[in-house]
């Protein structure tokens, strides 16, 4: 049977997404997590992950100028969309007779190495970063890290999505758990893409509303159950209230409120699930969410009736 | 002077910082704008709530085929990097959201059946805040690729003195068109693990990019010290610290400018647009005589 995959998204950054799905890891019986924050990437931080496999990732290919062949005609300069061609001596060598291609800017798209009336250019593999499997004590998971100014962090995020698809077939587990990026660019897209349920974490502010309305209308577009729930929602009771109103006028379902409590912050001090310390009514509004949440995916996973 | 306001990690206080100093700056009679480059999930209007003068569209170039003219021969998709286009025997398949504008297919054409026209991704609001510039790259929802409409923004920095760019979260792409250009910037980082974590991946970037940097911190109480003597043992500049207090928290939820709302962080916010302009001033000397 396909996994059931649940992915945790945001719109706003730093609303607790990765604080509640390793609690939820805890709750959930078995599962697959998948981190696909590719470039913040802070699961591994609290599950005490063990390391068991590291597997290279190249976004896309870069071009690499060959100065020999290289008659400095000038063409690649200004075919490049990106700007990431610098003519002779704009890196600021006096060394170099021959236009550089600047890495970080190059999108791999290989028009400079196909016009090149010389051949001189090359395209290679970029080095973008790693897809790792790592062990928790909830289950098996997969995490990546995006090299510095990594290129394609939606393929990347595919990759970490693919695999972990894999391990849940393969251990029979019926549910994925993926954290989600910050945003509703191509990482987020490419962690909505096939996944079967969205839970959209939102804070009651001005930017968490605000950033909740465009999250909630990409999630839309793809057609899938969608909850919200409102995190630290006494900071500001009444646009908490606006917020469970708003969802349930664009028909999300609203699975809960958690509690403003710095147990968050303590917890990823001591590298801990938030439920596992000491807290004040915290745990127990996260078994609640938990709980909406969980009676859903079971419907889900329940085989349909003939 | 163009200041990147970044972040390894979403909602350490990039924001709030941003939006304080550039409002601090503009009080003070500086001539400032302030460019929002997370596009994605855009919120600094909310505090400096500007009147808009303009709605600028943002747009890029997509191939649009002559399929009367084109011949099949498979060219425009051989280039294609992004499998942005398909050719089927009787015509050619474009997927939008995958082409990347890279203007390969219209070179390499032999029929000259492929030109572009503009495709809308987003658009900016322009405007003031008294005599603050401010000016919001907005993505439209559903886009996948962000640094188009962050570049569209930047080109809105004019004669000012201080430009202020809110950068968006991460390391990624969109990221690094916001300081990749930048002449300092500041990282608002928080005091826990996942910050500090995050902070180290963004200082790598800046690094990468070769932009001078400095860092603040904000809820800087949460770890006892222990991301401060990070920095420190780096050699990273911690410029500012601001401790946990709930009072920000609630003030910016209802869009409140911190200066404004708790005159008590008014010197703060002072001192830290001082610094980090000095701070500036010397690197950018320094690699003007270097």
């Amino acid at each position: 049977m396909k996994p059931t995959e649940l992915v945790v998204i945001s719109g706003k950054g730093g609303t607790g997404k990765t604080s509640l799905v390793a609690a939820f890891a805890t709750l959930a019986a078995e599962c697959v997590l998948a981190d696909c924050d590719v470039d913040a990437s802070n699961l591994h931080l609290i599950h005490h992950s063990e390391l068991v496999l590291r597997e290279p990732f190249s976004g896309r290919v870069r071009a690499s100028i060959d100065p020999d062949r290289c008659t400095d005609c000038g063409i690649c300069e200004a075919m490049c969309r990106f700007d990431a061609i610098l003519p002779t001596g704009g890196n600021g060598s006096s060394m170099a007779f021959h236009p550089t291609v600047n890495p970080h800017l190059c999108e791999g798209c290989g028009v400079c190495a196909w016009f090149c009336p010389e051949k001189a250019i090359d395209l290679y593999d970029g080095e973008d970063g790693h897809v790792l499997l790592s062990k928790t004590r909830c289950g098996p998971m997969v995490h990546a890290r995006l090299g510095v100014a990594g290129e394609n962090s939606g393929k990347l995020v595919g990759l970490v999505r693919e695999q972990a698809r894999e391990l849940a077939t393969m251990r029979e587990l019926d549910t994925i758990l993926i954290d989600g990026s910050p945003g509703i660019g191509c990482p987020v897209i490419a962690s909505l893409t096939g996944a079967d349920m969205a839970l959209i974490v939102t804070e009651p502010s001005v930017s968490g509303m605000h950033d909740l309305k465009r999250i909630a209308e990409l999630a839309d577009g793809f057609g899938i159950p969608t909850l919200v729930a409102v995190n630290r929602w006494d900071v500001n009771p009444q646009l908490a209230d606006e917020i469970e109103t708003l969802a349930k006028e664009q028909g999300l379902e609203f699975a809960g409120r958690i509690r403003y409590d710095n147990a968050f912050s303590r917890a990823q001090l001591e590298g801990k699930s938030v439920l596992d310390i000491e807290s004040n009514g915290l745990a127990d509004d996260i078994r609640q969410v938990w709980s909406v949440i969980h009676a859903r995916l079971d419907g889900m996973n329940q085989p349909e009736a003939l | 002077m163009k200041l990147a306001i970044a972040s390894g990690k979403g909602g350490a206080g990039k924001t709030m910082v941003a939006t304080n100093l550039a409002w601090t700056a503009a009080q003070q009679g500086v001539k400032t704008a302030f460019l929002d480059c997370d596009v994605e999930e855009p919120n600094a209007a909310l505090f400096l709530k500007p009147d808009i003068e303009n709605v600028i569209p943002v747009h890029v170039p997509k191939p649009v085929i002559n399929q009367d003219v084109c011949t099949h021969c498979g060219l425009c998709s051989d280039i294609c990097r992004y499998n942005a286009l398909a050719v089927l025997s009787d015509k050619v398949l474009l997927f939008n959201e995958l082409c990347h504008s890279c203007g390969g297919c219209v070179h390499v054409c032999p029929e000259h059946a492929i030109h572009e026209e503009p495709r809308l991704v987003g658009h900016i609001d322009a405007g003031h805040a008294g005599a603050l510039k401010v000016c919001t790259g907005v993505l439209k929802v559903g886009e996948a690729i962000a640094p188009p409409v962050v570049k569209a923004v930047k080109q809105q920095a004019g004669d000012e003195t201080l430009t202020i760019l809110d950068s968006p979260p991460g390391t990624a792409c969109p990221a690094v068109e916001t300081v990749r250009d930048a002449d300092f910037v500041l990282f608002v980082a928080e005091a826990t693990p996942f910050g500090r974590h995050d902070l180290a991946l963004a200082i790598d970037l800046a690094q990468a990019l070769k932009r001078p940097f400095a860092v603040m911190l904000n809820r800087a109480d949460l770890d006892h010290g222990e991301t401060r003597r990070w920095c420190e043992e780096n050699g990273f500049r911690v410029l500012a610290e601001i401790d946990e207090d709930r009072r920000i928290a609630e003030k910016c939820s209802s869009g409140e400018l911190v200066v404004d709302a708790l005159p008590d962080y008014r010197e703060v916010f002072t001192k830290l647009l001082e610094d980090v302009v000095a701070a500036a001033e010397i690197t950018t000397n320094e690699r003007v005589q270097g």
